[in-house]
């Protein structure tokens, strides 16, 4: 019974089942584990000690009177981003100063329902504006990898890094993430863990605070392609409170896992072969194909033609909806108000001190492309090329039953590395970006590590609704690489 | 088209975010950088395109009934308040 924290999600559940240990004692390791790691790692901005404990009991109890729910007992880590009940949530911004919800947000809540418990909510980037976790107001995350025998720490990604490093690390079973543009895919790929987003509306977006209303969606970070769907199979379906939320009835995303894939055909976009990539990245993606293609495959050549202008165009709309959703940040219902001379002053002043500088900038792009004027020329001409890259994907699926393609175009950087340029940071995502602005299923799981025995991961994108041929095709492909590899305990 | 300094005090009034005089043209040097990235989404061809405004081809926004269906719970809503009264959000006198 050594170890409880290193154990997979299934096999956790397996081992409550079976009366090996309770949720007590499963939690009692992570909240330890937490303990040790966390002032390294810095992974929670909020650890809910207490409360965790209480959730066990209550669950060991349920558990022991035959209602175990399918998360039963499970200790989970949560993004900052969601509103907890009676727990601080701030999108790790200063400008919600110490805002404590009212309310559980929908995918939060869903998860309870099936028995899973919160240890605590866990760092990200500003409002979920960053590829590094270095925009958060409680300072960077800490990947728990490194390279070789070095010690310069290294980003585990954003902007869901607090999630990616907890799971890596071993600090929660799994733990709930969102991906706007690559936020879910680009932090697993970083740290050795599997994370999917679905198709846009499978997770409800009520009780999330906002950043770009059309892109964003919820997902979970986790061990293995099977604990994913696990996890999403919770987190998502239909809410009257959504109203972008899909109707559409879930499959079973956990039996999709064990699917085969003989005579699947997988696309190969000729487009995501990007100047200056690493070659393990290419040697990476090849391998990735010769292992779909052993799994019984059929590969095909596709074109998504406007791959090139996905970034750009997100950085359109992704903006122009963030400075409409961060609006309502005006100090006036919630949040840290700073007085000024009249109220313009007072709303001015509140927003310059509790928005950090890459937010600051986001919402006057935003503001500045949606400006009389320059509305055609910039929102709608983006909104027009995101309708091409949303058609060469339909066109692509006409052939095709998933796209294999790598998940980043390089593995970890240090912190610091990268924050000098604004579009630099902004090219972590291109591989990713491409299916939050078609609204398509991507999944991220890691495949390889590099020179430097860091983790790369492989990016399966799926049909809208089709998540199920996402997790066989990533199922396989996790079986063949065989990724076993766990970041050296540097930290406890 | 490039971004000048009246240009960005002028979003940031817009934009309701107090800028720093200082903070001006540091500021249009990073936005201009960014849009002249942005600038080639001008060589794609978009005659006849739709613009996307759904992310999911097909699906609809639905209609419900225009009932009350929450509510009567000031408390909740005030308790983050910076300021409340008497069941009131208190902001910053606006009239004279």
């Amino acid at each position: 019974m050594t170890n409880l924290t290193s154990l997979t999600l299934a096999a956790a559940l397996e081992g409550m089942a079976q009366k090996q240990f309770s949720s007590a004692e499963l939690t009692d390791a992570f909240l330890h584990a937490i303990d040790k790691a966390n002032p390294h790692l810095n992974a929670f901005v909020v650890v809910t000690a207490d409360k965790a404990r209480a959730a066990a009991k209550a669950s060991d109890e349920r558990r022991a009177k035959g209602e175990a729910g399918p998360l039963e007992g499970a200790p989970l880590g949560i993004k900052d981003l969601f509103c907890t009940e009676g727990v601080r949530t701030t999108a790790c911004s200063g400008v919600l100063g110490e805002f404590t919800p009212t309310y559980e947000s929908t995918v939060t809540a869903n998860l309870f329902r099936d028995g899973a418990l919160m240890l605590g909510k866990l760092n990200m980037d500003e409002f979920a504006m960053g590829s590094s976790n270095e925009t958060s107001k409680f300072g960077p995350v800490v990947s728990p990898w490194r390279r070789g025998n070095e010690d310069a720490k290294l980003t585990p990604g954003g902007s869901s890094g607090g999630s990616a490093s907890a799971v890596s690390a071993d600090l929660c079973l799994g733990a709930t993430a969102t991906d706007t543009g690559g936020s879910i895919r680009q932090p697993a790929a970083f740290t050795g863990t599997v994370g999917i987003k679905p198709t846009y509306g499978r997770c409800s977006r009520w009780g999330i605070v906002a950043f770009a209303s059309s892109l964003d969606q919820a997902g979970p970070i986790a061990k293995t392609v099977e604990d994913s769907a696990m996890l999403l199979q919770s987190m998502a379906g239909h809410d009257a409170k959504d109203s972008t939320s899909l109707p559409d009835a879930l499959p079973d995303f956990r039996a999709a896992c064990s699917r085969s894939i003989k005579g699947m055909t997988i696309g190969v976009p000729d487009e995501y072969r990007m100047d200056g990539m690493p070659a393990e990245i290419e040697a990476l993606w090849q391998q990735g194909i010769e292992w779909a293609k052993d799994a019984g495959a059929k590969i095909k050549k596709i074109s998504l033609k406007h791959t090139k202008y996905a970034l750009p165009t997100y950085y359109i709309v992704a903006p122009a909806e963030a400075s409409s959703n961060l609006a309502r940040y005006d100090g006036m219902r919630y949040g840290a108000r700073v007085a000024g001379k009249d109220l313009a002053a007072t709303y001015e002043q509140t927003r310059a001190s509790g928005f950090g500088a890459e937010v600051q900038r986001r919402i006057l792009i935003g503001t500045y492309v949606l400006s009389a004027g320059y509305y055609d020329a910039y929102y709608l001409r983006a909104q027009k090329v995101r309708q091409r890259i949303a058609q060469d994907f339909r066109d692509a699926f006409a052939d095709v039953d998933a796209i294999l393609t790598p998940a980043t175009p390089s593995a970890a950087f240090a912190l610091g590395e990268r924050s000098g340029d604004p579009v630099q940071m902004y090219l972590n995502d291109i591989f990713t970006v491409t299916a939050n602005l078609a609204g398509l299923p991507g999944l991220a799981l890691p495949a390889a590590v590099d020179a430097n025995g860091l983790p790369l991961g492989l990016q399966v994108i799926g049909r809208a609704l089709d998540e199920e041929s996402v997790f066989a095709v990533s199922a396989a492909l996790e079986k063949a690489a065989n990724f076993a590899t766990k970041p050296k305990v540097w930290w406890a | 088209m490039s971004i000048d300094e009246k240009t960005v005090r002028k979003v940031a009034k817009l934009a309701r975010l107090a800028l720093p005089e200082e903070r001006v043209a540091p500021m249009a040097a990073e936005l201009n950088g960014i849009m002249a990235w942005i600038e080639q989404l001008n060589e794609v061809d978009i005659e006849g395109v739709e613009p996307m405004t759904s992310a999911v081809e097909g699906a609809s926004l639905p209609m419900r009934e225009d009932v009350v269906t929450d509510g009567d719970n000031p408390e909740r809503v005030l308790k983050n308040a910076p300021k409340a009264e008497d069941g009131f959000f208190v902001v910053p006198k606006v009239v004279e």
